[in-house]
């Protein structure tokens, strides 16, 4: 790849804002991380984006960027297409949750719209001609909804959406038709994840028709303790049922995750202690670290955050490191192409840096025998 | 010993098994090694068992008598492509396609009814493009019977309907329909 490459990032303006996920308005939440919802709409007498031809996609792209360039939401945001836009920018917007794996994958005619702070992204030919979501930091889905909302009815004024009176909006995968709505919340579950009960709160959660994914980690790996959580079926019920739903479930993980930590308080204390001074003295003086190993030593700083051992200004901090030490983001900054070893290094270094001047951990909350 | 399964999506010796609990019911799958990539399952923003579920058993179930060759008149898209994509063509193969999708909804969600937010824009768009065809009906009628003083009452009625549709204001023309 060109040095000169790098001076043409056309997401630049993107990194450099102030986005919900890094410099959110309010201070960050324990356990809920973050929480978003996703609509599916579909254009009235277009074929879906997978069965399309190109020029049919991009048909689609132009109606929908027009319609999208009307919200007051999205003035002064990025219209971004897919196709101009290099592998590591793409991977930049996956980390960041702007964009899917999906869309990033896809050619002709797919694109993405962003607001300038990040709370709203409108997917475009992705597996539906539209993708709206709205993302917050923390646990908002009342105000989530109602943004996400009148986004939609905005556009569905400009936009003959496909629509059945019976089943609701129609969609490319049958699994996402009715309300078109995936309400997700990102939950950051140390507890549980060192007390080993996450394959139970998996089961418990799969049984109430809702789904746990890693969100980070490749695979099933959720490295960081990150979990995502959100609804599987859209027909049916009402979006607010849904989203009541799986707040009703969000509770009760939460309950589970601030039990799971009190007993390792009182059965383990010494092991909980030596996990966080260890996660605190390696960012402090590492010089290679891999993703997962920064995403691991973060959630335990979060945590010794939650439980009064560092000061709760540095959750904000941790927040932001988990984006920013993604492989994406560490190379974007390096501004030269370097090496999975050099990422490594390079991130080591940069943590180094975040974590200089870091208060003491106090241990006086934990109460050793 | 007994025989390992098969992939679900290829055939091949099985060695990776998946389990899920959906609605109180154990859903298992297997695939081979090279399979669960292609599948998604890899990706953890984009799989989902519930997707993968619905080709899956849509593949156990004799497709001959359910879909009988049918395709979508609009688009061309044929069930056979759903098992290859696992995503419809258009709109319209929820309609064209129905004997195939209906099942697949009764075991994905909660219900088959949808009961969520309308879509007001589109439905008085609907609408008022209904009655614009009616009074356009009705006025050729008038004219056809030679009623002239209904027809030129019916051109102004269909004016207006025509100048609040282009303008979209609906409130003014579909006033009643709205507060119905």
């Amino acid at each position: 790849m060109p040095r000169t490459f790098y001076a043409k990032m056309q997401i630049q303006p993107l990194i450099d804002g102030k986005s919900e996920l890094t410099h959110a308005a309010e201070p960050p939440q324990e356990v809920v991380i973050s929480s978003r919802v996703r609509l599916a709409r579909n254009l009235q007498g277009h074929p879906f984006p997978g069965w399309a031809k190109a020029a049919q996609r991009r048909a689609v792209l132009t109606e929908c960027e027009e319609a999208i360039a009307g919200l007051g939401i999205m003035q002064k945001g990025s219209v971004l297409e897919i196709e101009k836009l290099s592998d590591l920018e793409k991977q930049v917007l996956v980390e960041r949750h702007l964009i899917s794996r999906e869309l990033s994958a896809h050619g002709a005619g797919a694109g993405v719209i962003v607001s300038s702070d990040q709370v709203a992204a409108i997917m475009i030919n992705e597996e539906d001609h539209l993708r709206i979501q709205v993302l917050r930091s923390g646990y908002h889905f009342d105000d989530i909804w109602q943004v996400i909302d009148e986004i939609d009815t905005a556009l569905e004024d400009k936009i003959d959406y496909a629509f059945s009176e019976e089943i609701g909006y129609l969609t490319a995968c049958p699994t996402n038709v009715g309300t078109g709505l995936r309400a997700s919340v990102m939950m950051h579950l140390p507890g549980l994840v060192l007390s080993s009960q996450m394959e139970k709160v998996v089961r418990a959660v799969n049984q109430l028709g809702m789904v746990v994914r890693g969100l980070f980690g490749e695979g099933s790996d959720a490295s960081g303790s990150l979990f995502q959580i959100s609804n599987q079926q859209t027909l049916g019920e009402s979006e607010i049922e849904i989203i009541r739903r799986l707040g009703n479930v969000i509770d009760t993980i939460k309950e589970q995750e601030v039990n799971a930590r009190l007993r390792l308080i009182e059965n383990e204390p010494q092991k909980l202690a030596d996990k966080i001074g260890r996660a605190y003295g390696i960012l402090q003086h590492g010089h290679v670290l891999s993703s997962s190993e920064a995403m691991n030593f973060l959630s335990l700083i979060r945590l010794a955050v939650d439980l009064g051992i560092l000061p709760v200004e540095q959750r904000a901090q941790v927040d932001r490191l988990f984006l920013e030490s993604q492989p994406g983001h560490i190379q974007f900054a390096a501004r030269e192409n370097i090496d999975s070893e050099g990422r490594d290094i390079a991130r080591a270094r940069m943590l180094r840096e975040e974590t200089r001047i870091m208060p003491p951990l106090n241990f006086d909350k934990l109460a050793f025998s | 010993m007994a025989k390992p399964p098969d992939c679900s999506h290829c055939q091949k010796q099985a060695t990776i098994h998946l389990t899920q609990i959906i609605n109180n019911q154990i859903k298992k799958l297997d695939f081979c090694e090279g399979c669960p990539h292609q599948q998604g399952v890899t990706d953890p923003a984009g799989f989902s068992l519930a997707e993968l579920l619905a080709q899956s058993e849509k593949d156990a179930e004799p497709i001959e008598t359910d879909q009988s060759g049918t395709t979508c008149v609009t688009c061309g898209f044929a069930p056979n492509d759903f098992k290859k994509l696992g995503r419809l063509g258009c709109p319209d193969c929820y309609d064209n396609l129905e004997s195939l999708i209906e099942p697949m909804l009764e075991r994905m969600h909660r219900g088959t009814k949808h009961v969520g937010k309308l879509p007001d824009h589109l439905i008085h768009r609907v609408r008022m493009k209904a009655k614009i065809k009616q009074a356009e009906y009705a006025l050729q009628h008038a004219i056809a019977n030679e009623a002239f003083e209904d027809a030129a009452k019916l051109r102004d009625e269909l004016k207006a309907l025509k100048s609040a549709f282009d303008s979209g204001n609906f409130d003014s023309a579909d006033h009643a329909d709205r507060t119905a």
